[in-house]
């Protein structure tokens, strides 16, 4: 066994399965490189980026004056340009510095060039809540991004997914956004093997029969949670991990659906308008006649985040809601 | 000064015990900024800020007692228990705020201005930001705007030559941030943001000259932060012998030993302000580990004005 692959099977923080799928990306494509505010010498606002610039050098782990704006449009332009960008955007919340850049260019450029232009690049970014940042750190705004076409949305919620979907998302030729739930970074799991993961599926991380919980990132957890205290209650739940939030893998859940007869969604975003609305949609379309009870949803309170503990907990979806939420349809 | 210093040496070591969490971004080594340029502030005019603004809303006179709750996230807090460090807002002395988006709070000034213009509010509207803001656009956007609509903002860069682990010359092809400010049109010029006199001065200068032209002004404050840009950070980018360096100039330490040369302070006098401000500290400490927390139920309080809450 080589050393790199010992590191691969080893246990590794979600942080570390970003920071190796970053190195190894560089390692085997020499167009790659990342690029962000306080990602070389800072080692990343989060330390995903840690000792990268020793290895890489300033040129491809490259840190940028504060300009979201500039810099990661000046991805998508070295997109165009034959490079493969990783734009690293510190939160969500920032991001909306680049909305523009992200929707007006790199969602737009491969359709208003008939086909001439595209933007390969990966933007990654944090988001979500649960660490009493307040109103403009804590935010759940990839379903946003997720109505946009153009865009592939990716939410790795396990280190194996932290650690594959990088490659793949380099390799594709759309413009990809990989949003990290900034409570997952010290989560530890195994990358086994994953060098690169699929990025078009989403996977069933529970196998039940009585209902159909749908989760994402932040949320994975929550429902894996709720999905044992309902165990304890004789109901089963099948979990799906959505992973791809655009395109929506729309078949992993209607196969679902069709077995337990019961779904509840749950989002770390605001309920009105949000990814857990375009499920249910999906859903009363799809399997509507397979449905025994309305689909459930449990997402963030429609308040901007409060920083007291509390407060923010009460705001977020918690695994009593969910149970409580399947109790409903079930019942 | 010694107001900011004690308060926020406190606010560490609530951090460490966790009665205090979130992102908490410290003052120290600025304080002669504050202290500085709310000498020179009228209480009718503005003041918006960054995330790094304890400083600020104390030398503001927000009251400390309400600053603590807020860090404890208590309802009795000055954003009653939703702002937190990084959003410290309070309408008795027109303190509009933390904002935690870097040049974020620079388009709220603008617009501070252009309504007082606009109602005939004859005040200065002075806004706080660092030297990580004047690489964003908006900062260039806004001197415009100000500029050529000949608005009332005090524009007062907090340049403490980092944004986080990237210092300025990393950030900035000319780093020279007054000249570049003037460039848009307005009165611009550094000072030693070490010396709270000195940026009084300053300051009292550029806001008569904002009250009498109703134009924008910009300073650049020349300072440093002694501790890491917040309690996450590892401080791994700066040379030790740097940050000693700088504070050998610790503006507090200046000012008093200025004023006991000067005969307007001796030591018995500088110990009893250090007692009276350790005295008001721990009362705001008490007062806020015995405020009550917000009840759950007024969660979608305050999302919209006409409502108490919309499910
Ligand atoms: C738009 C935006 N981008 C990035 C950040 C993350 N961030 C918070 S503070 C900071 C550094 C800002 O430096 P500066 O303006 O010099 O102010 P200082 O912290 O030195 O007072 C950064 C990058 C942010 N809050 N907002
Ligand atoms: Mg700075």
């Amino acid at each position: 066994m080589t050393p790199a692959t010992a590191t691969a099977q080893a246990e590794l923080t979600y942080r570390e399965a970003v920071r190796e799928a970053i190195r190894d990306a560089m390692r085997r494509d020499e167009r790659v490189f990342l690029m962000g505010e306080d990602v070389g010498q800072y080692g990343g606002a989060f330390g995903v980026s840690l000792g990268l610039l020793e290895e890489f050098g300033a040129d491809r782990i490259r840190d940028t004056p504060l300009s979201e704006s500039a810099f990661v449009g000046a991805g998508i332009g070295a997109a165009m340009g034959g490079m493969r960008p990783i734009v690293e955007i510190m939160t969500v919340n920032f991001s909306l510095l680049a909305l523009d850049q992200i929707l007006n260019n790199a969602a737009t450029l491969l359709h208003m060039s008939g086909g001439q232009f595209g933007a390969p690049l990966v933007i990654r970014m944090t988001t979500g809540g649960g660490r009493q940042l307040a109103a403009q750190h804590s935010h759940s705004l990839e379903g946003w991004y997720a109505h946009i076409p153009g865009l592939r949305i990716l939410s790795p919620a396990t280190v194996a997914d932290a650690r594959g979907m990088l490659w793949p998302a380099l390799r594709c030729p759309d413009p990809v956004l990989i949003f990290e739930h900034g409570s997952l970074y010290n989560a530890t799991g195994s990358p086994a093997g994953h060098d690169s993961a699929d990025i078009t599926t989403a996977a069933i991380r529970r196998t039940g029969s009585d209902v159909t919980i749908v989760a994402y990132g932040g949320t994975l957890g929550t429902a894996l949670t709720a999905a044992d205290r309902l165990a304890e209650q004789s109901i089963s739940a099948d979990v799906i991990d959505l992973r791809v939030l655009r395109p929506l893998d729309d078949a992993t859940i209607m196969e679902s659906v069709r077995r337990t007869h019961r779904a509840v969604v749950v989002d770390e975003g605001w309920r009105s308008g949000s990814l857990s609305a375009e499920i249910a949609a999906r859903i009363t379309e799809q399997a509507f006649y397979d449905l025994d009870a309305p689909v459930g949803r449990v997402c963030s309170a429609e308040v901007p985040m409060p920083y007291a503990a509390h407060l923010e907990q009460a705001a977020l979806p918690q695994p009593g809601a969910v149970v409580d939420a399947v109790r409903a349809v079930v019942a | 000064m010694l107001r900011i210093r004690r308060f926020e040496e406190r606010c560490v070591e609530l951090y460490s015990a966790t009665k205090i969490r979130g992102f908490l971004h410290l003052y120290i080594g600025e304080e002669a900024v504050a202290a500085g340029v709310m000498a020179a502030l009228e209480p009718a005019d503005a003041v918006v800020s960054t995330y790094r603004e304890h400083g600020h809303a104390l030398a503001r006179g927000v009251p400390m007692d309400a600053i603590m709750a807020e860090m404890y996230g208590k309802a009795t807090g000055c954003s009653r228990g939703r702002g937190g460090s990084m959003h410290l807002f309070d309408r008795a002395t027109n303190f509009h705020g933390g904002s935690a988006i870097v040049g974020g709070g620079l388009p709220l000034a603008v617009g501070l201005a252009l309504a007082d213009r606009m109602a005939g509010r004859s005040r200065v509207t002075a806004c706080f930001f660092g030297d990580g803001a004047v690489a964003e656009g908006e900062f260039h956007e806004c001197l415009n705007l100000a500029a050529l609509w000949h608005l009332p903002v005090l524009f007062l860069c907090e340049n403490n030559l980092y944004a986080m682990g990237t210092r300025i010359d990393r950030a900035q092809a000319n780093t020279d941030l007054a000249a570049r400010a003037a460039t848009y049109g307005m009165t611009a010029h550094a000072v030693d943001g070490m010396d709270a006199l000195e940026v009084e001065k300053a300051a009292r200068r550029a806001a008569a000259a904002v009250r009498a032209t109703g134009s924008p002004y910009f300073l650049e404050l020349r300072t440093y932060r002694f501790r890491a840009h917040s309690m996450y950070d590892p401080d791994r980018y700066r040379d030790k012998a740097e940050i000693a360096r700088w504070q050998q100039r610790d503006p507090i330490d200046t000012l008093a030993r200025r004023m006991i040369s000067d005969g307007e302070l001796d030591e018995p006098g500088l110990a009893q302000l250090n007692a009276d401000v350790e005295a008001e500290v721990a009362a705001s400490v008490t007062a806020a580990e015995q405020a009550p927390v917000e009840p759950v139920d007024q969660l979608t309080r305050f999302v919209y004005a006409d409502n108490e809450g919309l499910p």
